[in-house]
């Protein structure tokens, strides 16, 4: 069984989503994914850091951290924010609903999450925090021992 | 990283960066909408032809730009586009209201 783990804590500026989106994208290198798997990874992770910025924080500075794992060929992912929390997570992941229509989001954030994702879960409590916990199967075989 | 702008009559053409995210969408958004406004633009023409990554953020800031347009009369389209970037846009049903081109379209339609 192949398994690895790493943990990422960053601050929740937007200049760190790209940071972000590339670590958890280097980090899945060693499951040998297809450029699609990368980007589909990139996207979602992305989505997840960006929630965490503009709802969890709205734009205050504190943590947001990332972990991964990958057990044999499938990668965990979870992004946690300690910000304001999300009161119906059914609503806020309805495609195309947004709390914040004036600052040109389109509402898809969860969408792609879940579109580029084998499976999205919510857990989160208002006023202490969200945690987005994905997971995806990357389809080619695990790189040989020789790199354990 | 850099984005840039360029005007031809009253078409307005954003070079779009490499990676089109929350944090580059916003400083695009503020440009675009003042160039929109105090340069009488009637189209906007999105060049993907650099970009190699987007997320909703992007979606959203192209939505706004075409909300804007089309209650000025204008229009939006989004030019070079790669398959990576099709898919995005594909996937968010943008491709309904704008037209996506894999090359230059013709300049002769103007609207």
């Amino acid at each position: 069984m192949h398994q690895n783990e790493m943990k990422l804590e960053f601050d929740s500026r937007s200049c760190n989503e790209g940071f972000a989106r590339v670590s958890v994208a280097a980090f899945m290198t060693q499951l040998n994914p297809t450029l699609e798997e990368v980007a589909d990874v990139k996207t979602a992770v992305s989505e997840a850091v960006t929630n965490a910025i503009i709802h969890g924080y709205e734009g205050k500075i504190n943590k947001i951290q990332i972990r991964c794992q990958i057990r044999d060929s499938v990668l965990f992912i979870e992004v946690e924010d300690y910000g304001k929390g999300i009161p119906d997570i059914r609503l806020a992941m309805q495609p195309l609903y947004t709390t914040k229509a004036e600052c040109d989001r389109a509402g898809m954030g969860f969408a792609f999450m879940e579109a580029f994702m084998d499976s999205v879960e919510v857990e989160s409590t208002v006023g202490k925090g969200t945690c987005v916990k994905m997971q995806k199967k990357i389809a080619r075989e695990v790189c040989s021992e020789e790199n354990d | 990283m850099e984005q840039f702008f360029t005007i031809s009559g009253t078409t307005l053409t954003v070079h779009l960066p490499s990676e089109l995210d929350h944090h580059n969408s916003e400083k695009i958004r503020i440009e675009a909408d003042r160039l929109i406004r105090s340069k009488n633009i009637r189209r906007v023409q999105f060049d993907f032809s650099q970009t190699v990554f987007m997320d909703s953020s992007g979606i959203g800031m192209i939505i706004g730009r075409y909300k804007t347009m089309r209650f000025m009369g204008g229009t939006v389209i989004a030019v070079r586009v790669s398959e990576a970037m099709r898919r995005i846009l594909t996937l968010s049903g943008i491709y309904k209201v704008i037209d996506i081109y894999e090359g230059m379209p013709q300049q002769t339609y103007l609207s």
